[in-house]
Formats: C-alpha cells, sequence, structure tokens
C-alpha cells in the first residue's frame, strides 16, 4: 500500500481454456486486476470459479489462452520456461492447500531446500523463527501437526524473501483453530516483511483480515472490496 | 463387473510402458527357458531317434586281421542280436587346392547294399554300384567341407597305391554323428573324411580279401556288455584284437554325450536364471504397480466389491501382462530354439533333427511366471484391502523419515537433494534392496553370458601357447625306431624335432577305468610342457606317472596311489604304476610319463609313435607335401588347426548359445531399471511437482530422480559382481566334461562389459524417464493427493 500506482501484477483480458477432449472448460472469461506491492489481498470465490487457475497463471505454472500478465513490467504471457522457473525460484513464494512438504527432509531441511537455490534468502531457523516453530526445526513432516507443517511451508515459502506470496486454501485443510493460527503468521510476514500476500479461498470471513478482496465468479472479476480496516485473525469465526 | 473390465483396459493403457516392460522380462525369462531345454530336448530326440533308426551298433571291437569265417564263431556268443564284420582302412585324400594333408578311413558296407547295423542315411546320390569298385559315398561333413557331389573324382591313396575314386553319394552315419579324427580333440571336417566302399572292392584295396579287421554288433535284451565282452576279447585275441569296447567309449557317442550333457547344463541352469530373475522382478513390480492403486481398492472396497472379486481385477490385470510376455516367450523361444538346433546340427551331424515343443516346458515356464506375478499382485491386494475404506481414501500421512546413518555419523555438508535420495533409500531399505538385487541380477546375467570369452581365450592361451608349442604333430600308423627323427629333422622348415611313444590304455583304479591313452614324453621337453595348478612346467618323473586332475578326480585317484594300466596295443601288459603327481589342463585328459620310462614297460628299445615339430610358418606348404609322401605317417595334425577347430567348435556351441542370452539379459536389464525407475516416479511425482512449483529447474529435479536411480545402480555393481563371480563359478563346474573345462576366468573386461551395459540401460531409461519428467504437471501438485 506504500505505492498504489507501481502494481506488482497486472492482467489485461486473461482468458484460459482447458479443452479436456471435445469439451471446452472456459475458466477464466477474461480477467483484469492489479495486485500492489505489501498489499494483503483475498481472492474469493466458489470453488470452480477459476481462482485457481488465475493464481497458477500469476504463480508461472500455467499459461494463460490469451490476455497479458506482467509481474513489474516483465511480461510473463510470452515468458519461456527458464524465465517462469526462474521466476519461480526467485520472486515468488507458494503456500499449498497440503502444504506438500518434503517427507524425507526436516522442518528446517524443507526451507533450505529453497534457501539454497535463492538469491539473498534468511537463515532456515530464522525463517521457522518467524512462524513460531523455532522448538520444531528438526522434526520430519511426519512428527508435526497439520497446523505446524503449514507454517513449515509458510517458511518455506518466505525464507527466500519473496516479493509475492500466493496461496491457495491455506486454510482449506485445517480445523478453524488452526486455520487461523496460519492466517496470523501470513499476516504478520506481511506486516514485518511488507510481502505482497495473495490468499486464494472459498471462504468469505478471511475476507475480513485483507486489505483489498477481489471476488472472482464464474471466471471473471465481478466485485473488488476495500477494506481499510482489516481486522485480526483471532476475531475471525467459522 | 463390466465397468470393472473396463477399467481393467484403462489400467493396462495407462501403465503400457511399464507393461511392455514386465512383459518383455517374462518373455526374455520365458524364451530363454523354452528355447535351451527345446533345443536340447530336440538333440535329445535326434539322437536317440537317429540312434534306433539307423540301428547304432552296442559293442564294437577292432583286431589286426581275422578270417571271414572267424565271424561265424562270433555270432555264436551267447548274447548277441546281430553281429557284422567290415574292413577298416586308414586312407589319405589328395585334394587339388588344399595343400594340407587330409586323413580318413574307409569303412566297408555289403556290397551295394545298407548295413544291418550303422545304416547309412543317404542325404544325396545312392550306395556304390554293385559292379564297380571305385564307387564311394563320403560323409556329409566333409563334402560339405570341400563341395563334394556325386559323380566327382577324389585321388585316394590306400594301402600305399593311389586310386581314382568317384563319388556316388553323400551320407551319415550314427557312428559318425560327431566326426573327429582319434587324438584330435576337435572335429575338423575339411582335413579328416569317413568314406564307405564295398566291401570286395575295400578287401581288394586294402589287401583283407576274405578277411576282416573290425566287428560291430547289438546285443539281444538281457545280457550284458561286459560278459559278450569278455567273450568277443577272448575269441579275438588270436588276430590282434585290440580290446571290444561298449558304446559309452565310442568315440562319437562318447563326445556327443559329453557335449549335450554340458548343453544341458546350459540349458537347465541358465534359463532357470533367468527366469528366476524374471519372476523376482514380477513379484516386486506388480506389488508396487498395485500399491499405487490403493486409493481405487478403497473406493471399490466402500461400493461394496468384496475381495476377492477386487483381486481377481487387479489378477486379470497382471495375468494379462503375463500373458501377453508368455505367449511371446514362447514363440520367441521356439523359433530361437529350431535356429539353435540347426547350428549345433553343423556341428553334431545328425541325419535329421526331431523337434517337438513339450507342452510341459511351456506350462513349467508359464506356471513359473505366473505364479510369481500372481503372489506379487495377491500380496499388494492383501495389504490394500487391510485397510479401512475411509483411511485408504485419505491421501497418506507424510511417510516417517528420519536421519540416515551417514549424518547421524556426523555429515552434514550434504544439500538437500542429496539428503532426500538417501533418506529415501534408507526409510525404505527393502524396498531399495529389492532394487539394488534385481539390478544386480541384471549385472550377474550379463557376466554369466559373458565371461566365457574370455575364459575360452584364457583356455586357448594356456594350451597352445604354455602346453602345446609344436607347430605341428606327425603321428605314424606303426610305432618306429627312434632313428626316425632325423628324417623329420631334415624335411623343409623344420628346426627341431622331438618323439614321443604313446599307447592307447585302459586306466584303473579300484572299480573306476578310463580308456584313454599313455602319453610318454622327453622329461625337458621343449615343445611340449605339462603344467601345475600354477600353470608352472612340471618336470615329468623318471619314475612313475602324471594325470591331469580331472582324470585324477574321474577315477578318485591321487598322488602316492598304484594305477593299474593296461596297455591296449602290442603284447598289452598290465602295469602298476604309481600315480607321483597331477597336472592342470583345461583341454583334454592325459597321463603322462617319461618316454624312457614308457617305453621300457612297454617292453621295447627305444620307439616313437610320432614327432613334434618346430617349423618355420614359410615352409609349412613345403613341408606338408613332404609328409604326403611319407608312408608311416597316419595324421597330421597343425597347431592353427587345432585353433582354428577349437574356436570354431567353441563359437557354434557355447558362444552362439551365449550371444542369445546376451541379448535376452541385457533386455531384462533394461527393463528391471526402467520399472525401477518408472515406480520411483509414479511414487515420488508429486513431490517432484512441488518442487519445480518452488522453483527448482528440470535438471535439479530430475537430479533428485535418477540420483536415486544411479545410486541404486552403483550400489548394485558390487552385488551384482559378486553374485555374477558365483554363478560364473557354478557354470564352470557344472560345466567340466573331459573334453575341455572352461577355466573360470574374469577379466576386467567381463567386468565393465556387464556394468557397461546395465548402466547403459540405466541411462535408457533415464531418458525415457526424463521425458516424463519434462511433462511433469505442475498444478497437479498444488490438488489434493490422488
Amino acid at each position: 500500500m506504500n505505492d498504489m500506482t507501481a502494481p506488482v501484477f497486472r492482467t489485461r483480458n486473461l482468458t484460459r481454456i482447458f479443452r479436456m477432449g471435445e469439451v471446452e472448460i472456459q475458466a477464466l472469461r477474461g480477467v483484469d486486476l492489479e495486485l500492489y506491492a505489501g498489499e494483503f489481498v483475498v481472492l474469493l470465490g466458489a470453488s470452480g470459479s477459476g481462482k485457481s487457475t488465475l493464481l497458477n497463471i500469476l504463480g508461472g505454472l500455467d499459461a494463460a489462452s490469451s490476455g497479458e500478465v506482467w509481474y513489474r513490467g516483465k511480461d510473463l504471457s510470452h515468458a519461456d520456461e527458464k524465465t517462469l522457473t526462474e521466476f519461480r525460484r526467485y520472486h515468488v513464494g507458494f503456500v499449498f492447500q497440503f502444504y506438500n512438504l518434503i517427507p524425507s527432509l526436516t522442518a528446517r531441511e524443507n526451507v533450505a531446500i529453497v534457501t539454497e537455490i535463492a538469491r539473498d534468502p534468511m537463515a532456515p531457523a530464522d525463517a521457522l523463527r518467524l512462524v513460531g516453530l523455532e522448538a520444531r526445526m528438526d522434526h520430519f513432516p511426519a512428527q508435526l501437526s497439520g497446523g505446524e507443517q503449514q507454517r513449515v511451508a509458510i517458511a518455506r515459502a518466505i525464507a527466500k524473501r519473496p516479493e509475492v506470496l500466493l496461496c491457495d486454501e491455506p486454510t482449506g485443510a485445517l480445523d478453524s483453530k488452526t486455520g487461523i493460527k496460519v492466517l496470523e503468521v501470513l499476516c504478520n510476514i506481511n506486516r514485518e516483511l511488507g510481502t505482497t500476500t495473495a490468499v486464494i479461498t472459498h471462504n468469505a470471513v478471511i475476507a475480513d483480515i485483507a486489505n483489498r478482496t477481489i471476488r472472482i465468479s464464474d471466471g471473471r472479476v465481478s466485485e473488488v472490496i476495500h477494506n481499510p480496516h482489516p481486522v485480526a485473525p483471532d476475531t475471525l469465526h467459522w | 463387473m463390466r465397468a470393472l473390465n473396463i477399467k481393467l483396459l484403462r489400467n493396462l493403457w495407462t501403465l503400457k510402458g511399464q507393461g511392455v516392460a514386465i512383459a518383455a522380462v517374462i518373455a526374455a525369462g520365458v524364451a530363454m527357458y523354452v528355447m535351451s531345454l527345446t533345443a536340447l530336448e530336440s538333440l535329445r530326440l535326434s539322437q536317440r531317434s537317429v540312434y534306433q533308426n539307423q540301428h547304432f551298433a552296442q559293442v564294437f571291437a577292432n583286431l589286426k586281421r581275422a578270417p571271414e569265417a572267424l565271424g561265424e564263431r562270433l555270432r555264436d556268443i551267447p548274447g548277441i542280436a546281430i553281429l557284422e564284420t567290415r574292413v577298416q582302412a586308414p586312407l589319405n585324400i589328395q585334394m587339388p587346392d588344399f595343400d594340407e594333408p587330409i586323413t580318413g578311413l574307409a569303412i566297408s558296407i555289403p556290397d551295394a547294399s545298407q548295413p544291418q547295423l550303422n545304416r547309412l542315411f543317404l542325404r544325396q546320390g545312392q550306395l556304390p554300384d554293385e559292379y564297380r569298385d571305385d564307387e564311394i559315398l563320403v560323409s556329409e561333413a566333409f563334402a560339405e567341407a570341400h563341395a563334394l557331389k556325386p559323380g566327382d573324382h577324389l585321388a585316394v591313396v590306400i594301402n600305399g597305391r593311389y586310386q581314382a575314386l568317384q563319388v556316388s553319394g553323400v551320407a551319415l552315419s550314427p557312428e559318425y554323428i560327431y566326426q573327429i579324427r582319434p587324438g584330435d580333440m576337435f572335429p575338423d571336417f575339411s582335413r579328416y573324411a569317413i568314406v564307405w566302399m564295398n566291401r570286395t572292392a575295400l578287401e581288394a584295396a586294402f589287401g583283407m580279401d576274405g578277411a576282416f579287421n573290425n566287428v560291430v554288433l547289438t546285443l539281444s535284451p538281457g545280457f550284458s556288455h561286459a560278459t559278450v565282452i569278455s567273450h568277443l576279447d577272448q575269441l579275438l585275441e588270436p588276430w590282434g584284437g585290440l580290446g571290444a569296447y561298449e558304446r559309452e567309449d565310442q568315440m562319437s557317442h562318447r563326445y556327443l554325450e559329453q557335449e549335450l550333457q554340458q548343453i544341458a547344463v546350459m540349458a537347465r541352469f541358465l534359463p532357470l536364471i533367468f527366469i528366476g530373475v524374471a519372476a523376482f522382478l514380477l513379484n516386486v513390480v506388480t506389488a508396487r504397480l498395485v500399491r499405487t492403486q490403493r486409493e481405487q481398492i478403497a473406493v471399490l472396497k466402500a461400493f461394496g466389491y468384496n475381495s476377492v472379486m477386487v483381486a481377481g481385477h487387479y489378477l486379470a490385470f497382471t495375468l494379462s501382462i503375463v500373458v501377453v510376455g508368455a505367449v511371446v516367450g514362447i514363440l520367441l523361444g521356439t523359433w530361437l530354439a529350431s535356429g539353435l538346433a540347426g547350428i549345433y546340427q553343423d556341428f553334431f551331424r545328425f541325419p535329421w533333427l526331431e523337434f517337438r515343443l513339450r507342452p510341459a516346458v511351456v506350462i513349467t515356464a508359464v506356471l513359473i511366471a505366473g505364479g510369481a506375478a500372481i503372489a506379487g499382485t495377491l500380496s499388494a491386494v492383501y495389504r490394500a484391502f487391510r485397510l479401512p475404506p475411509a483411511e485408504a481414501m485419505r491421501p497418506e500421512p507424510p511417510a516417517h523419515y528420519r536421519r540416515t546413518v551417514i549424518e547421524r555419523l556426523g555429515v552434514h555438508w550434504m544439500s538437500q537433494p542429496t539428503r532426500m535420495i538417501l533418506r529415501n533409500l534408507e526409510r525404505q531399505p527393502l524396498k531399495a534392496g529389492f532394487s539394488v538385487v534385481g539390478i544386480g541380477l541384471a549385472v550377474a546375467m550379463m557376466m554369466l553370458t559373458g565371461f566365457q570369452r574370455g575364459s575360452i581365450a584364457f583356455m586357448l592361451d594356456v594350451q597352445f601357447r604354455l602346453a602345446q608349442k609344436q607347430d605341428v604333430t606327425v603321428t605314424f600308423s606303426e610305432p618306429a625306431a627312434s632313428r626316425a627323427i632325423y628324417e623329420f629333422l631334415a624335411m623343409p622348415g623344420v628346426t627341431y624335432a622331438e618323439g614321443f611313444r604313446a599307447a592307447p590304455a585302459i586306466l584303473r583304479y579300484g572299480h573306476r577305468e578310463y580308456r584313454s591313452a599313455v602319453q610318454g614324453y622327453m622329461p625337458n621337453s621343449q615343445l611340449f610342457n605339462v603344467l601345475d595348478a600354477q600353470l608352472q612346467p612340471v618336470t615329468i618323473p623318471q619314475e612313475g606317472i602324471l594325470l591331469t586332475d580331472h582324470l585324477a578326480h574321474i577315477l578318485g585317484v591321487k598322488p602316492g596311489d598304484r594305477l593299474q594300466v593296461k596297455i591296449q596295443e602290442g603284447r598289452r601288459p598290465l602295469l602298476d604304476i604309481p600315480v607321483t603327481g597331477l597336472v592342470t589342463e583345461f583341454v583334454g585328459v592325459g597321463a603322462y610319463m617319461s618316454k624312457a620310462s614308457l617305453t621300457r614297460l612297454l617292453g621295447e628299445s627305444d620307439t616313437l609313435s610320432g614327432v613334434f615339430l618346430a617349423v618355420d610358418t614359410e615352409s609349412l606348404p613345403a613341408l606338408n607335401r613332404r609328409l604326403d609322401e611319407v608312408p608311416r605317417v597316419a595324421g597330421v595334425t597343425l597347431r592353427e588347426n587345432t585353433i582354428r577347430a577349437f574356436s570354431r567348435m567353441m563359437a557354434e556351441t557355447i558362444l552362439v548359445f551365449m550371444i542369445f542370452s546376451m541379448v535376452m539379459a541385457g533386455s531384462i536389464a533394461f527393463a528391471v531399471v526402467y520399472n525401477t525407475a518408472r515406480i520411483a516416479f509414479a511414487e515420488r511425482g508429486r513431490e517432484l511437482a512441488s518442487l519445480r512449483v518452488l522453483g527448482f529447474t528440470r535438471a535439479e529435479i530430475a537430479f533428485i530422480l535418477l540420483g536415486e536411480l544411479l545410486l541404486l545402480t552403483l550400489l548394485a555393481m558390487p552385488v551384482g559382481f559378486v553374485l555374477g563371480a558365483g554363478l560364473c563359478w557354478l557354470l564352470t563346474w557344472g560345466m567340466q566334461t573331459d573334453l575341455y573345462r572352461v577355466p573360470l576366468i574374469l577379466t576386467p573386461a567381463t567386468y565393465a562389459m556387464a556394468a557397461a551395459v546395465v548402466l547403459t540401460a540405466t541411462l535408457l531409461s533415464a531418458l525415457t524417464i526424463g521425458r516424463s519428467l519434462m511433462k511433469l504437471d505442475m498444478v497437479s501438485a498444488l490438488k489434493a493427493a490422488e
């Protein structure tokens, strides 16, 4: 929210069509949106609304069928595989619904696997401290609860000091109490490191903690809500 | 069940790569099994059928000369069914365009008709005309070597007299299925001929009018060889009988038996390993394949399918792969078997080849392969089924891992991907162990099929560079006085000559006996060495006898024991000689004495059976022409020819088999590695996709997957080397015959070759998997585990 004039992400008329045999599914039907530096955005939508597809395209995991995606003045829509890999490697942090930790690595090592290939990362221990897991650093995923695993995933995502944190249903697999703890961690990161954060969810309650909520329905941006007074996650209930 | 059948087909389609690889393993295993056993069976059947149909004799006897009237008395011996007297005469053949000496044997047949025993099979032409004394039949092997056909003329010397003979036909005899010159180690079809002539003509040519010098017979049922032979020997003794012998000691039969036994060892041993490896892999692979279907099994169970239906479904899945593999294997094996039997037939001159695919062989092969697949499938289905459906449908919780031994020992500098590889291997030691053993077996199989080349080269080297250094061996038709050696020293190109004395003998120790010859050599021979176990030359002692270790083993005799030696020529003394030591020989078996000691025991003054010559290579043609003119020369053996004949025999028997096996082993190696990689990929796909999302390049995730594969392959190398060395030892041990014993020589090349093939298979698998890695779907990683 420091610099509202230069968006981190900008999309223009983004479409994505999946061809499943003879059926065409239009997941995105012309999405125009901007994400600004340092803001906390919730992308809200029902299942099948196209929000995950949008996040995948923003994160360089998927290519749009038409339209443009710009990241800080770089055209991602026409980037090659190498550029996209570098983009993910140096600029984006991902948090998945199912954590996707490497079971054979400890919490610290799961973070290290990313910091080893990053430029100017923080120490894995520092990242884990930020998510409140300093005591569990040498545990393997199988020894951690779901919430803890998700916090390791967040630590792994932020350890490279990414400019953008993309979270796909980060609380989707968690109970509400654990989910709120995870959201607190995300808010703290956003506040302390100034990382632009986009959280995908179908849970409307979560929108209250965001600076902006972008509602996606039927492959389009149907509504953008500015929230001048985001609340703290611990006030949420669902 | 229809929906389930459709699912079956789709599963098969999705897993076609792995399915094909598994089917290939089965096909290779089954093909090896069917090929080996069917080829062996075919040779055995042919042997039996030829012996029976051509009335192969059971007892054979040679003598100097007896009047035909004696034949009637011989027929009166109780226990004889059919007895035929024959004339046999050594001969020399001169072929235009063929410089080297050709020797042979002429055998009489009743004028213009088939003998009752050892009937001839006419491949071309006809029996000699009744009223012509210049027509002969030639053996097929010799005819082929010189492109002879009926109507061709031959210049033949019998009994020192030149004769122009005409080929009336090309024939095969059960007596010469393995056509080899007596005293030779290997057949040489272009330099040794068997010809058949009318009795009257041969009697005239050999000066045997109204007489015979050879007897063949069959026994009536219920009579023993031994009594008939002793009767026969008694009656033949006054006529210069050389001792009758039974079929077991007939040269062609004995060599054929030994070769067949050797093939049998290979044919039973190798395919068992092949099919065993295939079964092992099949078990592992089907079990893993079913495990990847864990959720689907849970869903089926949730819908109310019972375990029998689910098990049936997955059994149908693996069995359809087995059936494809088995059918391909049976067809391939049958095809290869007929090819292999055909190649052997070049060598074993069967008039015809019986070929039969025995159902038992096919059924056994299919049962072994199918059983392994069924066991693997059922164990996996059972494990999947034990889970409550709800639990099985949930994504699997993160697997339990721990730090590896290396890390606990204090190694901390590893990168995370390296840690992943090591922990993954250590977490499932059994799985990693199976992969290592599987790949190791592929390495072992490659060694097993590859080592013989090096071993045979070594064997040849020892035999012909260390032991037998003479360029030419000349054998005399009768023992000659030792001054004959000067005649040879004067011949063109001869730089050195040394005489030897050899006497046919029966060696006996206790109840065991062996029909061979005693060789008397100069104690400090320049041209012939006997070697000890370290391949160092052994000096032949002045007294006593040295035995080839293999022969000592056959007789059960050791140094210090006294051996009974019944000499089979001249006055046929029965000697009692101490065994003074053992010598190592890879080719043939022998009994060696000093020449002086042997001639003294024979009661002779200084005599020779032949000479060893060292010769300038350029002078060989001139020497050959000169040797042709010496009447007492019965045979001339050139070292180079022996080496060539031996190489040819090896190439046509063992090595052909080995090349077939090597192709099979190579494909199994590939299938093992490919399946290991494919399964690892299926199990780790999600993890790898996640890493891609986190910014890892394709090369970096390839390292994690292929690094594991490579590490498994490298771990498998020493395992494979040890397994391979063991199997090679077993094979050489099982293949020992009197003819030759392939030494166990594992050269670096053998190891390198096995390693190279398996590493290539790994590389090819890596490339195939690499293509899948390229197409890895990152978005799928974000979704719930399937």
